[in-house]
């Protein structure tokens, strides 16, 4: 029985393989778009919102912050790389001096942690999203673990 | 009462229009020198070169640029400069300009610290970091005699990143004024934390949001030693000894984020106008009532801070003393120059100039600033209206809009021919502007 299959096994395996490929290189290709677009729209709509009431008055409109108080949000390691030290940014505040491109920033920001989860996911996914940046998404669920192992400062 | 019925029939419509007609309806009341909008004021049009715009008559030059962060600068009654830089430039924080015409060349530098503050009096030149205050003998050509040996005469201050810079001035009669500000907002257990409180009994005060007074030529001053001269202040840059009335004049800046706090209490159109910033005639021991009140120039009104139960109306600040003129908010005073020059009109002597280094707290709503104003004074009182003398650094309209200001005016001086010499802070420009009749 096995012998008269077998070519068809491996027929049906050969095209899943290349099918499996081929969708992953178009989804590898699109994933900004294509990974739950409509999520990552609405989050990115929500966390305008967000931006516009708790962070714009300090980093600006154009997110480029002010010199020698406001740090930039824009093509920083602090916005595009590591989630976990960004979104403790968020709640924790950041009082420290900090170098950016040169030029150095000294106003504290306060701690934001009276957001909600979904809102420091959406304000996050915006900012990574906007002025020029393009990174990743923030979820909610990732908020939620770091909120849960954040040492409070 | 009819004006605030009057207000509060506007507000919906709280929009730039609406404060111009708010101005045009209640016109015929005094002449009240505060003024609720920018766009209501007196701008010059004409053009006085170096990009700058100016009345008719005055005339800019670019005497030195890309100089670096230059802040306070000081002329010498042989025309030579000093100017401070916010952060040393190759080991240099005060730089040494030798005039020739229209050009200022850098002769030397020296002092290896950052900060503000530069004042020429007494055969001493005065300079602060954000911590310490200096001075260096002058010779008779009001020259630096030992550069690399300051005597240090004010040590030890705080400096918390915040309204950290320590501006200088001196009276007649030997005392030093150090501007030290308030290391917050608004006294809030948690510095611009939405829903913190104010602290009760704001324990920054103790040692900060003042002006202290020490003696001009005592060393290694410290807290102890100094007067706590004025308290009630959050943070002020701009301030200048009145020869007239032999007083201190100060311009605070208001307080920031009235809508990111409170945005049940205050639109973002209320918030980037308020508070006021506020010019403070001072004497010994006043109290101007930060973080306890702001001043709106609007309702004309000291109002209770929010953080301390206020809601935009209630009143506050009993027993803290009045603005003598209210400009509008976040423009960020940085320099007060009062005029004894000989060389402008009648109309500018005695009267104060007041480098404005431009709004950053207004947004969402354009920033605005970034020009040099006049307040006419008479008897050694603000009198009369103020207008802007000096407009354009900041570049074209967009460029004020959005805060990428080209240049942002921070220092004032006078030289010794009357000349006015302006400081721009974000590409290390000095500006001279003289008169022609």
């Amino acid at each position: 029985m096995d012998f008269k299959k077998a070519p068809l096994i491996i027929f049906v395996s050969v095209l899943f393989t290349v099918t499996g490929l081929q969708a992953q290189t178009k989804h590898r290709a699109k994933t900004p778009v294509k990974h739950t677009p409509v999520g990552l729209k609405a989050s990115i709509a929500a966390g305008q919102k967000v931006f516009t009431q708790y962070c714009v008055s300090c980093h600006q409109a154009d997110a480029l912050g002010v010199p020698h108080m406001n740090p930039p949000l824009v093509k920083t390691t602090y916005v595009l790389g590591d989630k976990t030290k960004l979104i403790k940014i968020l709640l924790n505040g950041f009082n420290e001096d900090v170098e950016i491109n040169g030029e150095t920033y000294s106003n504290s920001m306060a701690s934001h942690d009276f957001l909600k989860d979904q809102e420091i996911a959406d304000v996050l996914t915006f900012v990574r999203n906007s002025f020029g940046n393009k990174a990743t998404a923030i979820t909610a669920a990732q908020v939620k673990a770091v909120r849960a192992t954040n040492k409070k400062s | 009462m009819k004006n605030r019925k009057l207000f509060s029939a506007l507000l919906p419509v709280a929009a730039i229009a609406g404060f111009i007609l708010f101005n045009a309806c209640k016109s015929g009341e005094s002449t009240n020198n505060d003024k609720d909008s920018v766009a209501a004021t007196i701008t010059p049009t004409t053009d006085g070169g170096a990009g700058l715009k100016l009345p008719a008559g005055f005339n800019a030059a670019v005497i030195a640029d890309k100089l670096g962060g230059t802040r306070e600068i000081a002329v010498t009654p042989q025309g030579d400069i000093y100017v401070k830089l916010n952060r040393a430039k190759n080991g240099k924080g005060i730089l040494f300009l030798h005039q020739e015409g229209d050009q200022a060349t850098v002769k030397t530098g020296f002092g290896t610290f950052g900060g503000t503050g530069v004042y020429v009096k007494n055969g001493y030149l005065y300079a602060s970091s954000d911590e310490e205050v200096f001075r260096y003998k002058l010779n008779a050509q009001n020259e630096v005699i030992n550069p690399d040996q300051p005597e240090k005469i004010v040590t030890g201050l705080l400096s918390r990143r915040e309204h950290e810079a320590k501006a200088i001035t001196l009276d007649n009669d030997g005392n030093l004024y150090v501007n030290i500000g308030a290391y917050s907002n608004s006294c809030q257990e948690q510095d611009r934390k939405k829903g913190s409180p104010g602290q009760k009994g704001c324990p920054i005060l103790d040692s900060a949001g003042g002006i202290w007074q020490f003696k001009a030529d005592k060393l290694n001053q410290h807290y102890g030693d100094g007067v706590r001269y004025a308290t009630g202040l959050r943070n002020v840059v701009g301030f200048d000894w009145n020869q007239q009335n032999n007083q201190l004049y100060v311009m605070q800046h208001g307080r920031d984020q009235l809508h990111d706090l409170f945005p049940d209490m205050y639109t973002t159109k209320q918030s980037a106008i308020l508070p006021a910033e506020c010019m403070y005639a001072i004497k010994k021991g006043d109290n101007a009532g930060w973080p306890y009140m702001y001043y709106d120039q609007e309702q004309h009104k000291k109002i209770l801070m929010p953080e301390y139960g206020g809601d935009g109306k209630k009143e506050g600040g009993q027993g803290a003393i009045d603005p003598v003129v209210a400009f509008p908010g976040h423009l960020a005073p940085n320099g007060l120059l009062f005029y004894t020059g000989n060389q402008f009109p009648e109309k500018y002597k005695n009267g104060a100039f007041i480098a404005f280094h431009g709004s950053w707290n207004r947004a969402p709503e354009p920033q605005a600033g970034y020009f040099v104003v006049f307040q006419p004074f008479k008897d050694g009182k603000p009198s009369g209206e103020w207008e802007v003398f000096a407009d354009g650094f900041a570049g074209t309209a967009a460029q004020t809009a959005s805060g990428r200001a080209e240049h942002r005016p921070c220092g004032l001086a006078q030289g010794p021919d009357g000349s006015l010499y302006i400081t721009d802070d974000n590409q290390g420009t000095i500006y001279k502007i003289t008169y022609k009749k």
